[in-house]
């Protein structure tokens, strides 16, 4: 073995060609598998896309880097279920390009944060986190409230998660700038075509408690009010794993 | 820096940067959104003054054949020094982040300057800038005096050097103005991930041609780990960073993979940046410098065979450990463990070679610190990977995961082995590229040693009681079987450790900046030159080389 290794270093192109042999191996083998094994992702039927409002709130989330401090994955352990409601499932992140799992919890887990506390709570929240919660060392985030949301070029983001597989329809992505609009100002126009494409179970209504204008506010709040909500796969994967504690 | 450049070279450079010049014009010009115009300025910003620099010495005379009897260690001098500049920068920015989760408002009533942006131009910072550059800059001196071969140009070294920064300057611009994946260790956008691959293949393809080029007939194993950063780190990078953009004159892109199969790549990469980039690298950094520093040869060549290829197969395996209990499967998050703790073995033994190659000098090591900061970095080695595997096994990791005992970890290895090693091999460098006999002042280097062990400990304790007592909290119950603290409680006992990690995290940058001065006045002293660097001279035409020895 070292006799062998005595003459291979003494060859570059032989030495790169190893490495790259050694350092691929464990990859293919963990990685190529979850695209192919079935039930890697569950299949569910009831999982629903990102509105063009949540989305462009899920993409300020990731401008501003959210995720270093608050995970969106609750681990199958009996505490975090306590605390933060049903394990995550894959399927609950399946059209999430990129995941935001999280690696961090300086502050909780937001997997289920949807509908936990109120539109109004959130701004206040966001706008300075000490005027509710007085020990929180979150930012604030006081800039959203003031910077209206730039919805025009939704209809490209929206085509672009087309391509990628998340299932937006071609109305979908020719409305989506309008969409986005509507969501939040429920006595447009605009907001009728919302229901109409994503369900009557859409959040369509002012988040930022400001109805004349869409702000960025408006898109950070209606995301976080949608985390847990895109299926009940979990919920009904707890029920039936602990019947009779079913809530 | 142009007047050592040949006739030729002095064109490539014009060509590369009146290139680059015109791509940032069109990328100003056409962009989608400000943010992608403040990019292409900058790249235009770039390539003009790499323009205006050449141009101001294109006519002078070429330089003289003499210069190819001496390594061409230019490119070495200015990663150095662009090295500390981002550690100077990076750790102030971590620093301000530490404070900022002890007194929130601590900083401006702007986007740019909130947490969540701050974080990523800190970890880009100290992992691209001064991580990257302290490699870039030690592979370019190593691979020479390994190979007793010069560079085989002077332009590629360069533009590697050059192009790389320029990637650290997108990135990091990018994040204040929100640009960013999202995607941990790997935030830049695709334009700079493009770019950094272009700098990459430049890099790959001249340490191979150095490599061809070499006098000596085995590739000494310093130039594995570095190849195998290189060639690795190609991997990870473009794999994980494959996106579509929303417009190809847009910043912003969706990467390809979503949920389950994002996270476990994400991780794959993750912890291979840790594995690749932050040991791979520094790992060569120590087997040249600190056997060259200790004047003894390398402890064990069969052990630096068993862990340089248990390393590099072992490694890759391990990502699937940043997600226990969570929606991965549960087969890959097995594979991790065991890999993990596999991983022990060629990790203990690369940090036990590192030790025993100092038998017989400790005396040194009580002496001179410079060495000493390699000692201490392998120890940190040692113990951080240990730590690590430990972590990494599922009941251990549920509790420390999400808490602050990841951050211990990470720092114990980033503090107390990268950067160390780093200074370690800067010390040993400096007064060798700059024909001085010694640094400014080697007082300095003392007390830069001891303000970077005691901020290492401040900042490390502080984080494991912190992250211990986080994760106990968050599943302890009362006796009615509900859970005994809120989330805020957790939060609330945190205060204290956070100051202690800021007080740690200061201290360590003041060494840092005590580094950059002692380096500063190193390259500003006028004594008449002398020779000391310590590595043989290139050879003349037809003497063969002899035998394998430490740092050859």
């Amino acid at each position: 073995m070292f006799g062998f290794h005595y003459k291979l270093e003494r060859k570059a192109i032989g030495f790169v060609i190893a490495i790259i042999i050694a350092a691929s191996i464990g990859g293919i083998v963990e990685i190529a598998p979850l695209f192919t094994i079935e039930g890697t992702v569950e299949d569910v039927p009831d999982m629903r896309v990102y509105t063009p409002l949540e989305l462009a709130g899920r993409n300020i989330y990731v401008r501003e880097g959210c995720y270093a401090c608050h995970s969106q994955m609750i681990r199958s352990l009996s505490d975090e279920v306590e605390r933060y409601g049903p394990y995550s499932l894959a399927v609950e992140s399946k059209y999430d390009h990129p995941m935001l799992w999280g690696s961090k919890r300086t502050g909780p887990d937001l997997a289920r944060l949807g509908d936990k506390y109120s539109d109004e709570w959130h701004v206040r929240h966001l706008n300075n986190p000490r005027d509710v919660v007085p020990e929180s060392v979150m930012p604030r985030y006081g800039w959203l409230l003031r910077t209206p949301l730039k919805v025009e070029d939704m209809s490209g983001h929206l085509a672009v998660l087309a391509k990628l597989g998340v299932p937006y329809s071609q109305e979908m992505i020719d409305n989506a700038p309008s969409d986005a609009i509507g969501q939040a100002q429920p006595d447009r126009d605009e907001a009728g075509g919302v229901a109409e494409r994503y369900g009557d179970a859409t959040n369509i209504r002012v988040f930022d408690g400001n109805p004349s204008r869409v702000t960025e506010m408006d898109a950070v709040v209606a995301y976080l009010q949608i985390l847990g909500k895109l299926t009940d796969a979990a919920h009904r994967q707890q029920d039936a794993e602990i019947p009779g504690d079913a809530s | 820096m142009v007047l050592n450049l040949t006739r030729s070279e002095r064109q490539g450079a014009m060509i590369v940067a009146v290139l680059l010049s015109l791509v940032g014009l069109v990328m100003t010009l056409f962009g989608a959104d400000g943010y992608f115009s403040t990019h292409g300025f900058i790249i235009m910003l770039a390539g003009m003054g790499t323009v205006f620099l050449v141009g101001r010495g294109y006519d002078a005379p070429e330089p003289s054949d003499e210069r190819l009897a001496h390594y061409y260690d230019d490119p070495v001098k200015a990663g150095v020094i662009l090295a500390m500049f981002w550690a100077v920068f990076a750790m102030f920015v971590g620093d301000w982040v530490a404070w900022l989760l002890a007194y929130p408002d601590m900083t401006f009533d702007a986007a740019w300057a909130s947490f969540g942006r701050l974080r990523p131009v800190h970890t880009t910072g100290v992992i691209f800038g001064f991580g990257g550059n302290a490699l870039i800059a030690t592979s370019f001196y190593v691979m020479q005096r390994t190979c007793r071969a010069r560079l085989p140009d002077q332009l590629s070294p360069w533009f590697v050097i050059l192009g790389y920064n320029l990637f650290c300057i997108l990135s990091v611009s990018g994040y204040f103005m929100g640009i960013t994946q999202s995607k941990e260790y790997a935030e830049a956008e695709w334009y700079a991930d493009i770019w950094l691959v272009v700098v990459w293949v430049v890099y790959f393809l001249l340490y191979l041609r150095t490599l061809q080029r070499r006098n000596e007939p085995h590739i000494y194993v310093a130039n594995w780990y570095y190849l195998a950063f290189i060639v690795v780190v190609a991997m990870l990078h473009i794999v994980n960073n494959l996106a579509l953009p929303v417009s190809w004159f847009g910043a912003k892109s969706y990467t390809i993979y979503s949920g389950v199969q994002d996270a476990m790549i994400q991780w794959w990469y993750g912890h291979n940046a840790v594995a690749f980039f932050l040991t791979s690298g520094f790992l060569g950094m120590m087997y040249y410098f600190l056997p060259k520093r200790a004047n003894r040869p390398i402890f064990s060549y069969r052990l630096s065979i068993i862990s340089f290829w248990g390393i590099t197969f072992s490694y890759i395996w391990v990502g699937s450990h940043h997600l226990h209990y969570t929606a991965l499967p549960h087969w890959v998050q097995t594979l991790g463990v065991t890999f993990s703790i596999i991983l022990l073995v060629p990790s203990w033994a690369s940090a036990g070679n590192a030790l025993l190659t100092l038998n017989g000098a400790w005396d040194k090591v009580r002496d001179d610190a410079t060495l000493r900061f390699m000692m201490v970095a392998a120890v940190f080695y040692g113990l951080t990977t240990f730590e690590g595997s430990f972590m990494a096994i599922r009941p251990v990791n549920s509790l420390s995961h999400y808490t602050d005992w990841t951050v211990a970890h990470v720092h114990a290895g980033t503090l107390g082995w990268v950067s160390m090693i780093s200074y370690g091999a800067f010390y040993a460098m400096v007064p060798w590229i700059w024909k001085q006999k010694k640094m400014f002042s080697p007082r300095l280097v003392e007390v830069h040693f001891w303000l970077s062990v005691a901020g290492t400990f401040i900042y490390v304790f502080a984080m494991w009681n912190s992250g211990i007592i986080q994760g106990l909290m968050w599943r302890t119950y009362n006796d009615v079987g509900t859970l005994s603290y809120s989330f805020i409680d957790s939060m609330v006992a945190m205060h204290p450790y956070y100051i202690a990690r800021a007080f740690g995290g200061f201290l360590f940058l003041l060494g840092a900046c005590v580094g950059l001065y002692n380096i500063w006045k190193t390259m500003k002293v006028r004594t008449p030159a002398m020779v000391s660097d310590p590595s043989r001279p290139l050879p003349v035409a037809g003497v063969a080389a002899g035998s394998v020895e430490a740092g050859e």
